[in-house]
């Protein structure tokens, strides 16, 4: 019977539209493919006489290492604390969207932070510079008069107002939409007869969302979390424009002495810049990649790992 | 607040666990407000600092031999058009081709899966690794220094594919079965349902993912900026020389101001208000459209 059916259908050969539109879409999938390939490899090329000059022809006069360790500090210190101040708001959010906002609302609620999203960095930046960093002198001197003892508000305080501090509240509020967006995906997606049986037993609305909403979002957050740290660990511009970078290597977040990042760097110097020193912001721009694609492959990991658990 | 179950179990609760609620209700709310509290203070900030030059001037004139006061931004709309319109007509083919592969030939096949989570892991590339990407790959063939309008149009295209292939995907996937069935039904061969049914159906979806990406990548910055560079007068050839685009003028502008700095930053947040403008009308009509692929989806 089913040979029947089979036999003519291999005789008919493959048509040419058929070809031509599979070949196409897979030599675009290929471009892709190089295209990535072509990343690690130009800038690996172009890097390359950074990597084998003597170590006093790189900027500092101390070698490559010397160079990018300081700023890849500075861009791990503010892109950890854009995401541990992004990720609890991020939660609260998504749980006011999906489960304490009045329905019609949520729908246009959801849209206004996903605004925030699509502001261009640069504005974000502009922003931060001329409303936030002066609004932030009373704060950071009361914490440094308060809370001085910790290291993180050491101080002294800057009288700009151009610190770590204000550079990663601005890249939270970037990383806000993305991180919010997943959140709330994964709640919405919670079972909605467990909400129920937890109100039939008796529970308050915090205690049903803490027993059958927030359990089920948890893989969710974490790789939002991830996610959130790869777009704060490459953004730029906010970065350049807010902080009064000096290349220190330090943890005080709210003097006037603070380490760069890498992309912050590559922005501000790379216009100016010729011979090795290109070389070097591009060894750094690398580095910047390497640790990029790692986070966001291990935010991928923990999406697929709730995947395949969860169905 | 007292909805029908507060009402009921209002006896049997105890007052720590209603405390516990209210709070948490309190904090709920709190941060909703509290996020939303930037956003409203830097549309306020962009619009009435840039009201100032948003003018007549700004929009027909360039900063050719301009120092001090006046000049405008044209040479940067063009710039930004002539850039971000080569970047789009790059993305979009290689994009929706790329997720056709992905979805209608490869679905499923394990180097469709790899192939999937680099687009994924490529949508994390940072801006700048993109600029630099671009430059290294031109500095190779036109020596170092080089500085063009293409370059930044391959960086934002880097940025832009893997955009378009998610969204193109996703897209494709809510296109019903039973309509490529159909197709198959009728004797159509495969190339002919994919682009006469399949892309006509998806096709309003594709358009706002598009449009979403072109908002995405119209404000970039940091890419540009080491690749097209700045310059002060129209250039709308993207094979010779530099080429501003409105984000790297804004940036510009604050960054490298005369003396006194008043035009300079004025003109800054000018540029920043345009470009906002851009960037909201492009998610106004990428609303409109996915209305329209709702409307399609449903009959």
């Amino acid at each position: 019977m089913s040979s029947i059916g089979a036999a003519p259908a291999r005789r008919v050969p493959r048509r040419l539209g058929d070809r031509l539109l599979a070949g196409m879409a897979t030599s675009a999938g290929v471009a892709i493919l190089a295209t990535l390939a072509g990343v690690v490899v130009f800038l690996l090329i172009e890097a390359w006489p950074a990597i084998t000059a003597p170590a006093a022809e790189i900027p500092g006069g101390r070698g490559l290492v010397a160079f990018i360790a300081p700023l890849a500090f500075g861009t791990v210190l503010a892109a950890v604390l854009a995401v541990a101040l992004a990720v609890p708001f991020a939660v609260a959010i998504a749980l006011f969207v999906s489960h304490y906002a009045p329905r019609p609302l949520a729908g246009p609620l959801a849209s206004l932070i996903d605004l925030l999203a699509a502001v261009p960095s640069v504005v974000y930046g502009l922003w931060g510079v001329a409303v936030l960093a002066p609004a932030s002198r009373g704060p950071i001197a009361w914490l440094a008069d308060h809370l001085g003892f910790l290291p993180l508000f050491a101080g002294p305080p800057s009288v700009t107002g151009r610190t770590m501090l204000v550079a990663a509240v601005v890249l939270a509020v970037m990383i806000l939409p993305i991180t919010c967006g997943l959140a709330r995906e994964a709640f919405a997606q919670a079972p909605r007869a467990h909400l129920e049986a937890a109100y039939a037993l008796g529970a308050t609305r915090w205690e049903a969302i803490r027993m059958a909403v927030l359990p089920f979002g948890r893989a969710a957050v974490a790789s939002a979390a991830l996610l959130g740290l790869g777009r704060a660990l490459g953004e730029t511009m906010a970065v350049t424009i807010i902080l009064s970078a000096t290349g220190a290597v330090t943890f005080n977040l709210i003097s006037s002495d603070n380490p760069s990042t890498i992309a912050a760097n590559i922005a501000l110097d790379f216009p100016e810049s010729a011979g090795v020193a290109v070389n070097a912001l591009i060894a750094s721009g690398l580095a910047l990649f390497a640790i990029t694609f790692a986070v966001n492959l291990a935010a991928r990991a923990v999406v697929g790992r709730r995947a395949r658990r969860g169905g | 607040m007292a909805s029908v179950a507060d009402t009921w179990s209002r006896p049997a609760v105890g007052l720590r666990r209603r405390l516990a609620d209210r709070l948490a209700t309190l904090v709920v709310t709190g941060a909703f407000l509290l996020a939303v509290a930037p956003l409203a203070s830097l549309l306020a900030t962009v619009v009435s600092r840039g009201l100032a030059r948003f003018d007549a001037e700004l929009l027909t004139t360039s900063m050719r031999g301009v120092v001090g006061a006046g000049g405008g931004i044209l040479h940067a709309i063009v710039g930004t058009l002539v850039i971000t319109g080569v970047a789009t007509a790059v993305s979009v083919p290689v994009g929706v081709l790329a997720a056709i592969h992905l979805h209608e030939h490869a679905a499923g096949r394990r180097h469709a899966r790899a192939l999937s989570l680099l687009v994924d892991v490529m949508t994390g590339i940072p801006s700048i690794v993109a600029g630099l990407f671009a430059y290294a790959l031109f500095a190779l063939i036109f020596g170092p220094g080089v500085r063009m309008g293409v370059m930044g149009a391959v960086a934002l295209s880097v940025l832009m594919v893997p955009l378009v292939v998610r969204t193109t995907a996703e897209m494709l996937a809510l296109v019903p079965g039973h309509l490529r069935e159909a197709a198959a039904a009728l004797g159509a061969p495969r190339w002919r349902t994919i682009v006469q049914v399949v892309l006509p159906t998806a096709l309003p979806g594709i358009v706002t993912g598009v449009l979403l990406a072109v908002a995405r990548v119209v404000g970039e910055t940091a890419p540009l900026l080491i690749t097209t560079g700045v310059v002060a007068s129209v250039n709308a050839n993207p094979f010779a020389g530099r080429m501003e685009s409105l984000a790297v003028f804004a940036f510009d502008q604050y960054a490298n101001p005369g003396v006194p700095r008043e035009p300079y930053l004025q003109r800054a947040w000018a540029a920043a208000l345009t470009l906002l403008l851009i960037v909201l009308a492009l998610n106004v009509a990428a609303r409109l459209a996915s209305r329209a692929f709702g409307a399609r989806t449903r009959r």
